[in-house]
């Protein structure tokens, strides 16, 4: 009883307090707030960002709970991260790294050079589980010759090994806190992990004995909204702060119309492509190859699908890097050639096929479009949506489709092409000589040269439907500083973030 | 000779019904476009004179796809609800005359197909074989079949201790001919109704599983996959999800507006009710 005489009291004060607040003046400007709420579409299956895929992990916990030896910049550029300097040898062999000298883990152990030989033997180990331990495959060894410096020798060069030791994925973990990292991770970030609402959310809170600048949040709030009206809702309702890779692209009018919102729309690393089992008949033969690529209207494709919100690509080479080279007009949307080429490989009648399709809205979406245009000039592709699980299992690893659509978020993933077991079943000599020479190329300029090469050679072979880069949208409120317009690297770095 | 005037739920279900049907069959001859001409620069127009119900996010005619999708709808569901009763009256049937454990291994089979919702079923199976149309009327078939034959079982039964039965036996006909000249006229008005109401469940589970992109695959429209397609329009375009969910709404209602109606007609225990 008292305790619903004290209800009622309360909502009576707040009632008042509405009234009186909402008659007042506005008052003065408080002080800046220091929390944050960002707002992610999937939960991370756990929050050790160097034993699993799923981008949500680093999504957390990258830069901001866990620092890799080096650091992607908001611009794809390379910054320190737990090294501080670092060199490389004129034969492209050695990498020596100078950490921070006073980095700690948030259990309060040293950071040094132990735990980097630690972090990158458990990750190149027999029985690792790193997501992509192609990255550590040319560590031949790596000593710390003292505690503040780590020496990495390889086996062969190997271009993108900084780039790869800057990913999440090569993130530097304890010794001693590596095997609960899922659950409780411990790092050596400007935030520390507070909790897991599994389902919820996940709350990061300022380290106070950082070594390097604090940030300027005292906490973050990761929150995660899986249903597209639901995150619309919850923008509105000022539940969430920051909504970074906000895939309904249809509702972006509505918050560019609203001044208590910002809109960005950058870039990922997303090249959107309809992968093509190049194996299989009739996906063996290139004029089939090519016939849909000129059956595919990507002006379209990005209007009915991104909302306008995404830029065409040739090949798969995303056009904000250096080594970008713009092969979209090689196949200009042509049904009639499209029509003619299939005719001249065997198919005047076109034939049957399906195309499968994972679970984003982009991928389905996509999927019906391409399906009417193919089918335009004759080729009947039966649409089959799956769910993620099956799709990872029998398409990615399984190699069983025709056709399926899905963005390659991976940064500078073109070197997938040279991949012998991978799911596009592409083999090309003469991609695969360009790549043994960019493994063994240092120098950026001549890189960018080769990039450009490996660009032609995979339009000239049609290998799958080059389609858009997959836009990252950024829904905030206003106010709210530093976060990144680009996704150069799976990430929501807040460590910069400020509100106004 | 008394006459009865009809019940009011069986006027209304009917015309809803018709309706329903009318549009499906209108739909084999005429739609004001295709109904999957896509043309993404006429997207979410509101209604008008061009478009009736206005298009959709790839510029479709909704109007065009609400048609065809009551066709797809029905097709589904009086597929589902023929598998059903093809499979299930029959069995029910057998039951009756079985008796003993014949009568309990079928009893209990449909007991066990009862233990899983039919929407789930129906996932189970489109995991296994495949997203489609056809699975789709498997699953659901299979789930009515279970409710078939414990309808008409039940049924069955009663009319199995009546006295005329008795008498026919005693007159010395065969459990087959009794239960094809006495049993089955007398079970009929219950499986009528029960397929009706049967016909509505898969209706709105056909529409749920091609929300979930399982059921009727594009590019043939369906209403549930129009409604799954709104949801993220739901607040620029809020028009793209009433027009499906209220064709569903409509048709589920008639079918169980007629349901109600054909049990007080047939029916006698229930004919004091919901007259006019």
């Amino acid at each position: 009883m008292p305790n619903r005489t004290a209800r009622l009291a309360l909502a009576a004060a707040l009632a008042l307090g509405a009234v009186t607040f909402g008659t007042a003046p506005t008052p003065a400007r408080a002080q800046a707030r220091a929390d944050l709420v960002v707002g992610m579409r999937l939960e991370p299956p756990h929050l050790d960002p160097t034993a699993g895929a799923a981008a949500a992990i680093k999504e957390v916990t990258y830069a901001n709970l866990f620092e890799p030896l080096l650091r992607v910049g908001p611009e794809g550029n390379l910054i320190p991260g737990l090294a501080e300097r670092w060199t490389v040898s004129a034969d492209g062999l050695t990498y020596t790294f100078l950490l921070r000298p006073n980095a700690k883990f948030h259990d309060g152990r040293l950071a040094d050079s132990a735990a980097v030989k630690f972090s990158l033997d458990r990750a190149r180990g027999a029985d690792s589980v790193n997501a992509q331990k192609s990255y550590f495959a040319a560590i031949a060894a790596v000593d710390a010759p003292d505690p503040h410096t780590a020496v990495v020798t390889l086996s062969r060069p190997d271009g993108l090994f900084l780039f790869h030791m800057a990913t999440g994925d090569a993130a530097i973990v304890g010794p001693d806190s590596a095997a609960g990292n899922k659950q409780t991770p411990v790092g050596t970030g400007p935030f520390k992990f507070e909790r897991w609402v599994a389902g919820d959310r996940v709350v990061l809170a300022r380290n106070p004995d950082y070594d390097g600048p604090k940030p300027a949040l005292e906490r973050v709030t990761f929150r995660f909204i899986s249903d597209p009206a639901a995150q619309v809702a919850a923008l509105k309702a000022g539940d969430i702060d920051s909504f970074p890779q906000f895939d309904t692209y249809e509702a972006l009018p509505q918050f560019r119309n609203d001044r208590a919102f910002t809109v960005m729309v950058g870039t990922t690393e997303g090249e959107t492509i309809l992968s093509t089992n190049n194996a299989r008949k009739p996906f063996d033969d290139v004029r089939v190859r090519r016939a849909m690529a000129h059956a595919i209207d990507r002006k379209t494709l990005i209007e009915g699908v991104l909302f306008g919100n995404g830029s065409a690509i040739g090949s798969h080479f995303p056009p904000h890097r250096a080594g970008y080279v713009d092969l979209t007009g090689l196949y200009p949307y042509d049904p009639t050639k499209a029509k003619a080429l299939l005719a001249q490989a065997g198919y005047p009648n076109g034939f049957d096929t399906v195309l499968k399709l994972p679970p984003p809205i982009y991928a389905r979406r996509s999927g019906e479009l391409i399906a009417a245009m193919l089918a335009e000039v004759g080729i009947r592709a039966k649409v089959e949506p799956m769910e993620w699980a099956p799709w990872l299992e029998k398409v990615f690893k399984g190699k069983d489709y025709d056709l399926t659509l899905i963005a390659h978020t991976e940064p500078l993933d073109i070197d997938v092409y040279a991949r012998p077991d991978y799911y596009f079943n592409y083999k090309s000599e003469r991609f695969n000589a360009v790549q043994a020479e960019l493994d063994r190329t240092q120098d950026m300029d001549k890189r960018n040269f080769l990039y450009g090469e490996q660009q032609r050679v995979l339009a000239d072979d049609a290998v799958n439907g080059f389609l858009f880069m997959l836009p990252a949208a950024t829904v905030q409120k206003a106010g709210l500083q530093g976060m990144w317009l680009n996704r150069p690297v799976q990430a929501n770095d807040v460590t910069g973030v400020r509100w106004k | 000779m008394r006459t009865r005037r009809l019940p009011a739920s069986l006027v209304l279900g009917a015309v809803l019904t018709a309706l329903v049907v009318g549009a499906a069959l209108l739909s084999l001859a005429w739609t004001p476009f295709p109904a999957e001409q896509i043309r993404v620069v006429a997207r979410l127009r509101p209604p008008g004179p061009e478009h009736w119900l206005g298009t959709d996010h790839f510029g479709r005619d909704v109007l065009s796809m609400i048609l065809v999708g009551a066709r797809n709808s029905l097709a589904v569901g009086a597929a589902a609800v023929a598998l059903g009763a093809a499979l299930g009256v029959p069995l029910g049937l057998a039951a009756a005359v079985w008796g003993r454990w014949g009568d309990e291994a079928v009893a209990r089979l449909a007991d066990l197909t009862f233990a899983f919702p039919a929407v789930l079923t129906a996932i189970l199976l489109t995991a296994v074989l495949g997203a489609g149309a056809v699975n789709v009327v498997l699953a659901l078939g299979l789930f009515n079949a279970a409710v078939f034959v414990r309808v008409t079982r039940g049924a069955a039964l009663a009319v199995w201790r009546r006295e005329f039965v008795r008498a026919a036996l005693a007159l010395g006909r065969g459990p087959l001919s009794v239960t094809l000249v006495h049993v089955l006229p007398n079970v009929a008005g219950v499986v009528i109704v029960q397929a009706t109401v049967l016909f509505a469940v898969a209706i709105l589970n056909e529409a749920a599983l091609s929300y979930l992109g399982l059921g009727i695959q594009p590019p043939s429209p369906s209403w549930g996959k129009m409604l799954g397609d709104a949801q993220t329009f739901l607040f620029t375009a809020p028009l793209q999800a009433i027009f499906p969910g209220g064709a569903i709404a409509l048709t589920v209602l008639g079918l169980n507006l007629l349901g109600d109606g054909l049990r007080d007609l047939l029916d006698p225990r229930h004919r004091s009710s919901g007259v006019l």
